[in-house]
């Protein structure tokens, strides 16, 4: 391209506004890391320069903050709803691609259309559910109505149409039943989708938090997300401390978001086509 | 294939299909169905806690006569009405840019402007909390800057406090919109642009008369996702706004609302499921619409 005053005012547009987006999107990143190791009165402040206060404000937090506890609670959620949605979805996902039955098709959009419930109009309902079943405070309560996702199923479904159906009807030549084609062929086939759909059932878990808000009423079983939430609504909150609890609020999600990112995007990408 | 005969009438049952969805259809059914239908019910009862009795209309006549009804179901349309357009029209610009494989450093762009998807929506809104405080780091660049002259109060003023709301969830969700119309991009011939661009065809005029239009569905896709997202804002008003709904009310959203007057106030059930009813019939209209917009493409 030549360098025509046009091509280059062009060009310092579009930079500069993809670069001030960027800088948009990661300045609260920054900030939080920064705000990590500053006093809560140099972050107000506004002071955006490393300080000295980050074993202060990681000792704050630990003495305000069963850091064991809540991180355990919170994996205790996440991979419980990661693992059994994976297990549930993955089989529905097959189970409609191979199913005979004429009302197929009517299950499937029936269930679609749950995506179109709110959850504000479910939570009272399934908080007087949970009720009824001694549920409250429990993590069961936090996991079980997540477990059953119409999106993950529709994600599976749509994958599975890339799964050969000649490695099925071999498999079914060779013997195998219907379970056994699912755990010894299917599974293995398809790992980028199950990679893909980890990723995203893994965040929202993790990230959930009106229903726990709801459900978790004792300390003993809150996770990070509510401790934060509690922590940074205090009359006076100790920002150096809520930092630190927000860099580990989002750690876990941030590293599988990194280790993953081909898969993630082409999860997102898979679940439009 | 494992089909079981049933009754002899020549009508198959195909037990392995049933038995793989059904886990995920039951947990559905009693978990989103049933709870849909029992919040219907519960829209017609009225009472304190536990102590029901049914209503009729009751609940919905209160609706119209509830000021703080009124200004929830306002302030959730001045965000979707505000927000959505602005941030679907950065993801589409951003996109579009980014789609170029000329740009230098895309693969950064892409990564950083997709971050904020990442975080949770507590911890972000407890970092814009502090970052939009009266005496915080954007009042103080905006002032050292010399774009405005005293500080803007961000989470006690009505406008502002909205506009803060609008903020967050903008950082939040373009990246996220992004990455739905970069997947669209690639699959629309690159040479569509080329020629266009050999043309002479300005890129203010190839976005709108190339992109747009070859993007309609994903378009319609995403706004119908954002709609119901905002429609159903909790997180981020809870949690900017110290759970009350902003200084008179002024953020309180639909969600919040009904999280008030059940788990705050006196809980009412029967006048909770008719607030949260009034999500589910927007949301209703809403996909209609989007479902007769994508019949009449079609056409």
């Amino acid at each position: 391209m030549r360098a025509s005053p046009a091509n280059i005012a062009s060009a310092v547009l579009t930079y500069g506004f993809v670069g001030l987006m960027a800088f948009l999107s990661v300045f609260p990143f920054i900030w939080m890391a920064l705000g990590a190791t500053n006093s809560s009165i140099d972050i107000i402040k506004g002071k955006l320069a490393p300080g000295e206060a980050l074993a202060t404000n990681i000792a704050n937090f630990f003495t305000l903050v069963n850091v064991p506890l809540v991180f355990w609670n919170s994996a205790k959620v996440t991979i419980f709803a990661t693992v059994l949605t994976l297990a549930v979805s993955s089989l529905a996902g097959y189970g409609f691609e191979i199913f005979r039955s004429r009302h197929r098709e009517r299950l499937y959009r029936a269930m679609l259309l749950t995506l179109m419930i709110p959850f504000a109009a479910l939570m009272i309902p399934l908080f007087i559910m949970m009720g009824k079943m001694g549920l409250i405070n429990t993590h069961i309560a936090v996991v079980l109505p997540t477990i059953g996702s119409a999106f993950i199923v529709f994600y599976f479904r749509q994958s599975t149409k890339a799964f050969p159906s000649e490695l099925r009807d071999a498999a079914k030549v060779d013997g195998l039943k219907e379970w056994q084609i699912f755990f010894y062929i299917y599974v293995p086939v398809m790992r980028s989708t199950y990679a893909a759909a980890f990723i995203i059932v893994f965040m929202t878990a993790w990230n959930n938090y009106l229903w726990p808000l709801i459900v978790l009423q004792s300390n003993e079983t809150k996770t990070i997300t509510l401790v934060i939430s509690s922590l940074a609504s205090a009359y006076y909150p100790d920002y150096g401390v809520v930092m630190v609890g927000t860099i580990l609020a989002t750690l876990p999600t941030l590293a599988v978001f990194f280790f993953m990112q081909r898969q993630f995007v082409q999860g997102m990408l898979g679940s439009i086509k | 294939m494992a089909l079981a005969r049933r009754g002899g009438i020549g009508r198959y049952y195909d037990v392995n299909g049933w038995l793989f969805v059904a886990p995920a259809l039951g947990l559905i059914g009693l978990f989103m169905v049933y709870p849909i239908f029992w919040s219907l019910w519960m829209s017609f009862q009225a009472g304190r806690g536990m102590m029901m009795k049914f209503a009729g209309f009751a609940n919905i006549i209160r609706l119209w006569n509830d000021p703080v009804f009124i200004k929830a179901l306002t302030n959730t349309m001045t965000y979707f009405i505000v927000q959505v357009p602005i941030m679907i029209m950065l993801a589409l610009i951003l996109a579009s840019i980014l789609n170029n494989p000329r740009l230098v450093g895309r693969a950064f762009f892409r990564t950083a402007i997709f971050l904020p998807c990442v975080t949770s929506l507590v911890a972000y809104a407890v970092l814009f909390k502090g970052m939009f405080a009266l005496d915080g780091i954007v009042n103080s660049t905006l002032q050292a800057l010399g774009i405005i002259a005293s500080p803007i109060p961000w989470q006690t003023h009505p406008f502002w406090a909205k506009a803060l709301v609008i903020i967050a969830i903008t950082w939040r969700w373009t990246g996220y919109n992004m990455i739905f119309y970069l997947a669209a991009l690639q699959n629309i011939d690159r040479s569509i642009y080329e020629v266009a661009r050999i043309d002479g065809v300005p890129a203010w005029a190839r976005f709108t008369h190339i992109t747009i239009p070859l993007l309609k569905p994903v378009i319609l896709f995403t706004t119908v996702i954002s709609t119901i997202g905002t429609l159903q804002l909790f997180d981020e008003v809870y949690n900017l706004t110290e759970g009350k709904g902003g200084p008179s009310n002024a953020t309180l959203t639909l969600s919040l609302y009904i999280y008030n007057l059940t788990f705050r106030f006196m809980p009412n059930f029967g006048y909770a499921a008719t607030v949260s009813y009034v999500i589910v019939v927007f949301v209703a209209i809403l996909a209609f619409l989007q479902f007769f917009l994508a019949r009449e493409r079609d056409k």
